[in-house]
C-alpha cells in the first residue's frame, strides 16, 4: 500500500496491518523532522505514487516480501514530526530489512518530493546518491 | 506540451504549470530547454546550468537527450529531497 498525504500516520496500526499467514517479520523505518526548522514537502502527484509503485514492485522482485506500506507525508511538518514510513512483512528478518533499505534509500534518490527548511530548499546529498548505487 | 516546475524552479517563474506549444524543431528535453530559455530572463536563469535540474516526461525520470512531442508532460525539477 502506498499513501502520499498531509496527515500523520500510526506506526503501531501499520505494522499490525501488514501480521498474516507466513508473516515472521515486518521491519519498519520511520523518517522524522529533526533539528528545529520547519519543513515544507512538496512533490509531483500521479509520478510520486508511480515511482513509488515501481520500487516496491522491484523489492518484491527481489526479496519474498509479504506485505509493503510506504507512506509519505507532504505539507507543513514541524519538528519532532513524522516524515516517512516504510513497512515491510516477510517470513525472516533478512528479507525485510533489506528491502526497507532498498526502498528507503530509491524514496530519496528518485521519488520526486522536495522539502523547505525554514524557507530554503534543501540541496540534495551525494551520500544519498552513493547509498542507492549500492543496489544497482 | 504541458510543463510542470516544482520547488525552486516553480517559485523563480512564478508558475508551477503551462501549456506551450514549442516549433516542431524541439525533438528532445535539450532542444526544449534551449528553446525556453531564449523565450526571456527568467527562464535563461533557470536553465543556465542545466546540471542544477533534472527532468521528467510523462511521469518517466529522463536524461536530457528523451525524446519530446506535442502531447507530452514534461517537468523539470531540482534533484529530489524526499525522505
Amino acid at each position: 500500500m502506498i499513501r502520499v498525504q498531509h496527515e500523520d500516520f500510526d506506526i503501531a496500526a501499520e505494522s499490525a496491518a501488514l501480521q498474516g499467514d507466513g508473516v515472521g517479520a515486518v521491519a519498519t523505518f520511520t523518517g522524522i523532522v529533526r533539528g528545529e526548522a520547519r519543513l515544507t514537502l512538496e512533490h509531483y502527484p500521479g509520478m510520486t505514487e508511480r515511482e513509488i509503485a515501481r520500487h516496491v514492485e522491484a523489492a518484491q522482485t527481489r526479496w519474498p516480501l509479504l506485505g509493503v506500506t510506504v507512506i509519505h507525508r507532504i505539507g507543513k511538518l514541524a519538528p519532532g514530526a513524522n516524515i516517512v514510513l516504510v513497512a515491510v512483512a516477510s517470513a525472516h528478518r533478512e528479507p525485510a530489512f533489506r528491502a526497507c533499505e532498498f526502498l528507503m534509500d530509491y524514496l530519496k534518490t528518485r521519488a520526486p518530493f522536495w522539502k523547505q527548511e525554514g524557507g530554503v530548499w534543501a540541496d540534495a546529498k551525494q551520500s544519498d546518491e552513493e547509498a542507492a548505487k549500492r543496489w544497482d | 506540451m504541458t510543463l510542470l516546475y516544482f520547488a525552486w524552479v516553480r517559485q523563480k517563474l512564478g508558475k508551477g504549470q503551462e501549456e506551450i506549444d514549442a516549433p516542431a524543431s524541439v525533438r528532445t528535453v535539450n532542444d526544449l530547454i534551449a528553446w525556453l530559455a531564449a523565450r526571456d530572463a527568467a527562464y535563461a536563469e533557470i536553465f543556465a546550468d542545466p546540471k542544477r535540474l533534472r527532468a521528467a516526461v510523462n511521469h518517466d525520470h529522463v536524461s536530457f537527450e528523451a525524446p519530446v512531442s506535442a502531447n507530452d508532460e514534461v517537468a523539470f525539477f531540482p534533484p529530489v529531497t524526499g525522505g
